[in-house]
């Protein structure tokens, strides 16, 4: 609804009107008031992701500028095991694929295709958790965990920050599919839906830039 | 079972946290006993702890950044009390604890006291101001708020339950890591800012949300009042710096918990990494306190003076440029680091750069005033307090923005004395006149006029008289945290310095007793217009208090100043005859989600502090089952109906009009 009022609004700003010389005139349409609770609560949780973002990047920072304290012990090259990265990034992005399948058939209203959808995005999540889980204890067998280094430290918290979200993701998941199961597609069990779906896409976007600047270069390095 | 927590974790061999920490027990206990004994427990479980009203709770982070202000402000008095006995004297402070009030004093007085007083006034006047009901989250508003009383009652528990961190309020490594700091001191700091940290991000989120998407029509940009301006970058500013404290202050924890070497000496940890970190949000931190505060002061200034806000548009540019700025100067704070020359002179002129867009502010609310109406009530002294005051503050910034006259005073009390002079100036007058601006809105009558002015008197002679030696003690060589010195020519400043503590002491108990004689005079004080300072800006344009769903119907906005407007155009909202037409309201229904989330915020901070790990699973289980009880709802609002907004709105326009025939008699 507030869409094309919006716009009125972004251009008034960038031409520094303010419509207030406009008395005696009819009132231009400048801003029309409070937007719908739907786009609200999507703005607000984009606001959430991206400071979320933020706090990843707070992470990337720590781990550009530990990368090569290895003290001695394993660097990246040594360590990372490209084809096992490739099967995790693969479960990731099929589960993003299958979470916007949910959301089509969330905006369909169609319970048996959004809980399929979601059943599916869920086990790819799982099985993505479980490769992590996997090389995670790989490393830690081989003398490799987060306590060996600084750069292993970095690396241990990066991904596991990565890891514990898509955990996060998965409980939040199966939140709701219990809830469109007992209460269906409520207006406000929809937006919770828009915001899960932003969230587990956004935790894709994330990884592409651990699969690059983690794996990608560490292992070319 | 317990952890590390035993009996050995309460200090009962040391008489003065025992007895400070019996006295808050006693009195959290005899209020407490009141109000079960009076039968007030439902009315505030009802009205306030559940409440999702942003006014209630714009109140209720107000008075909690004032109750932690007694205890910040009585570490500072102790602190100025030992370093006025400690010259070839020990004192009565011993090190570790004299380490333990200074590290708490900065904690509380960031976290627990600037910051909830801030938020606490944008969410009480943000969504009067912009004209609608409510902000955009209401029950995220009211878990935000909790957590932050989380956060407070963490670092309060420490008094009396193990210690607090000695390592200042920022914990430096290697300091702080588990080698050098063993107990749990620096726990209790890390997980007490986590917590009310994801409260502060909450609060960031929402205002952001509201301040883009919840206006009133007609109610664009260039239209907002300048508080708003001001509330949407520091919000800005709080979800782009708060979660690099959470990220840094997580590294920190895994280094003491599990072995990581973020920040440690060995094994390729870099200390220096947590400066920069630390400071990327600590920088824009202080910003996020003052720009607030400006946005006050434009407030104040404009409506004290009877005139618009000079250079509305030119004030907007600056503040947006400060919330730019304030990401690119973080590395003042560490010049003596050893970047090299260049760089600190990039980060020096950077930093000498936000001087500018801040002098603009101060001609604008200079020119504001010139040739106004100008009346001296108490929120205008404040104003003019700050500006005198934050000139001074602003010049020695701009002095140790300087990188070799920096390194001279590094970490020395001319230091201390700016950034004093900055925050008690900028930030605390900000609030003080909000808080006496805005209370007749809140509670409907005003502060006792007269003992405002003289707590205004005592605080801003006892600032000067408190702080102004401590620029001569840094040029004079005396480094911050001292716990005992023995330079003779350092003594008289530190005497006259305690002497100002003592002046501002006169301020804080004048201002309690200004509270206590308003409420007692609140009949005489009443004020029935909801307009007692003759305002601009719409939320004067409601009743004081405002009623729960703020306006009866959404105001329609045709320019800045919308409510002086509407006051001063014929067909004015005040001579209106006719009736608007009221419909039903939908206001967002109670809910104590925020409170039991934060119960078991609580248990988690704490079993987490102590390593009790099941009392963990137990906390975060339960605040989980919070939110899915809470999702599980089936009625999110609950019905005004129309009738019942006519009642309450009528009475508002009784009053209007007779103050509106009043005057024109």
């Amino acid at each position: 609804m507030s869409e094309l009022s919006y716009a009125g609004d972004d251009r008034d700003i960038l031409l520094g009107r303010d419509g207030s010389d406009r008395r005696g005139q009819a009132p231009a349409p400048v801003w029309s008031g409070p937007a719908s609770k739907r786009i609200v609560t999507g703005y607000g949780f984009w606001i959430f992701i991206l400071s979320d973002i933020i706090m990843f990047s707070a992470f990337f920072a720590s781990y550009a500028v530990l990368l090569n304290q290895t003290a001695g012990g394993p660097s990246g090259h040594q360590l990372f095991d490209l084809r096992h990265v490739v099967f995790e990034t693969a479960l990731l992005l099929s589960s993003s694929f299958a979470c916007g399948m949910a959301t089509i058939a969330a905006d369909q209203r169609n319970t048996i295709w959004f809980q399929s959808a979601m059943a599916v995005t869920c086990v790819l999540g799982l099985g993505f958790l479980a490769l992590e889980a996997n090389e995670f204890a790989g490393l830690v067998a081989r003398g490799a965990g987060p306590t060996r280094s600084a750069f292993l430290s970095a690396f241990f918290t990066l991904v596991g920050c990565h890891g514990l979200h898509v955990s996060a993701g998965v409980l939040w998941l199966l939140t709701m599919m219990a809830q469109v199961f007992a209460k269906g597609f409520r207006a406000d069990i929809s937006r919770r839906i828009l915001c899960f779906a932003l969230f587990w896409h956004a935790l894709d976007i994330i990884w592409i830039a651990i699969f690059t600047i983690v794996y990608l270069l560490g292992s070319a390095a | 079972m317990l952890g590390k927590l035993s009996l050995a974790a309460i200090p009962i061999d040391q008489p003065l946290p025992m007895i400070a920490s019996a006295v808050v027990a006693l009195a959290i206990l005899s209020v407490l006993g009141w109000v079960v004994i009076k039968g007030h427990l439902p009315y505030l479980w009802r009205e306030w702890i559940t409440s999702v009203d942003h006014k209630r709770i714009g109140v209720m982070y107000t008075l909690l950044a004032m109750v932690m202000l007694l205890r910040g402000f009585s570490d500072a008095i102790m602190m100025r009390l030992q370093q006025s006995m400690a010259f070839h004297a020990p004192g009565f402070l011993p090190p570790e604890h004299y380490d333990q009030i200074f590290s708490a004093h900065g904690t509380i007085m960031i976290f627990f006291v600037a910051m909830p007083f801030m938020i606490g006034l944008m969410n009480f006047v943000v969504p009067l101001q912009l004209g609608v009901r409510d902000v955009a989250f209401p029950t995220l508003n009211s878990v935000g708020f909790w957590l932050t009383a989380t956060g407070a009652l963490l670092v309060n528990i420490s008094l009396v339950v193990g210690e607090f961190s000695r390592t200042g309020w920022l914990p430096y490594p290697p300091l702080s890591e588990l080698t050098y700091s063993p107990g749990v001191g620096v726990d209790y700091y890390c997980w007490a800012l986590e917590i009310s940290g994801i409260g502060t991000l909450v609060a960031g989120i929402n205002l952001v949300t509201t301040v883009l998407k919840i206006r009133t029509r007609g109610m664009s940009y260039l239209r907002m009042p300048m508080f708003c301006w001001t509330t949407l970058a520091t919000n800005l500013l709080i979800v782009a710096a708060f979660p690099i404290l959470t990220a840094t202050l997580a590294m920190l924890l895994l280094d003491r918990y599990l072995g990581f070497h973020f920040f440690t000496n060995e094994a390729g940890g870099n200390m220096m990494m947590f400066m920069n970190l630390i400071w990327a949000w600590g920088h824009p931190e202080v910003y996020i306190l003052v720009l607030p505060a400006f946005g006050i002061f434009s407030e104040v200034i404009s409506t004290f003076s009877g005139k618009p806000l000079f250079g509305y548009r030119s004030m907007v540019l600056a503040t947006m440029a400060i919330c730019v700025l304030s990401f690119m100067v973080w590395l003042h704070h560490f010049f003596t680091m050893g970047a090299g020359a260049d760089v600190n002179a990039v980060f020096g002129i950077a930093t000498m750069i936000i001087a500018v867009p801040t002098g603009v502010k101060i001609f604008n609310w200079l020119f504001t005033m010139y040739g106004g109406r100008i009346r001296f009530e108490t929120p205008l002294l404040w104003a003019i307090g700050f500006m005198v005051t934050f000139i001074i503050g602003g010049m020695t910034g701009v002095l140790m923005a300087v990188p070799p006259a920096d390194f001279l005073v590094h970490n020395s009390l001319f230091l201390v004395a700016h950034f004093h002079n900055v925050i008690i100036g900028g930030v605390l007058f900000g609030a003080f006149a909000g808080y006496s601006f805005w209370f007749p809105k809140a509670f409907g009558f005003r502060l006792h006029e007269g003992l405002g002015r003289a707590a205004f008197w005592c605080w801003l002679i006892g600032f000067y008289v408190a702080f102004m030696p401590l620029y001569v003690l840094g040029l004079d060589g005396m480094t911050r945290r001292m716990q005992h010195y023995d330079v003779p020519q350092w003594h008289p400043w530190l005497i006259v310095a305690a002497g100002g503590a003592g002046l501002i002491l006169c301020g804080i108990v004048l201002q309690i007793s200004q509270l206590a004689v308003s409420i007692r005079r609140r009949e005489q004080l009443r004020d029935e217009t909801g307009d007692p300072w003759d305002g601009r800006s719409l939320e004067w344009a409601t009743a004081s208090p405002p009623p729960v769903f703020n306006f009866a119907v959404l105001p329609d906005v045709t320019g800045k100043d919308a409510f002086w407007q509407a006051k001063h155009e014929a067909g004015g909202e005040t001579r209106k005859d006719d009736t608007p037409k009221y419909q039903d309201i939908e206001m967002p229904r109670n809910s104590p989600t925020g409170f039991v989330c934060a119960f078991f915020a609580t248990l988690m901070g704490f079993a987490l502090i102590w390593q009790i790990w099941w009392m963990v699973v137990a906390g975060a289980l339960g605040a989980f089952a919070t939110f899915v009880i809470f999702a599980w709802r089936d009625e999110e609002e609950e019905r005004i109906p129309a009738a019942e907004v006519a009642r309450i709105d009528s009475a508002r326009r009784a009053h209007r009009g007779a103050a509106a025939h009043a005057e024109a008699a």
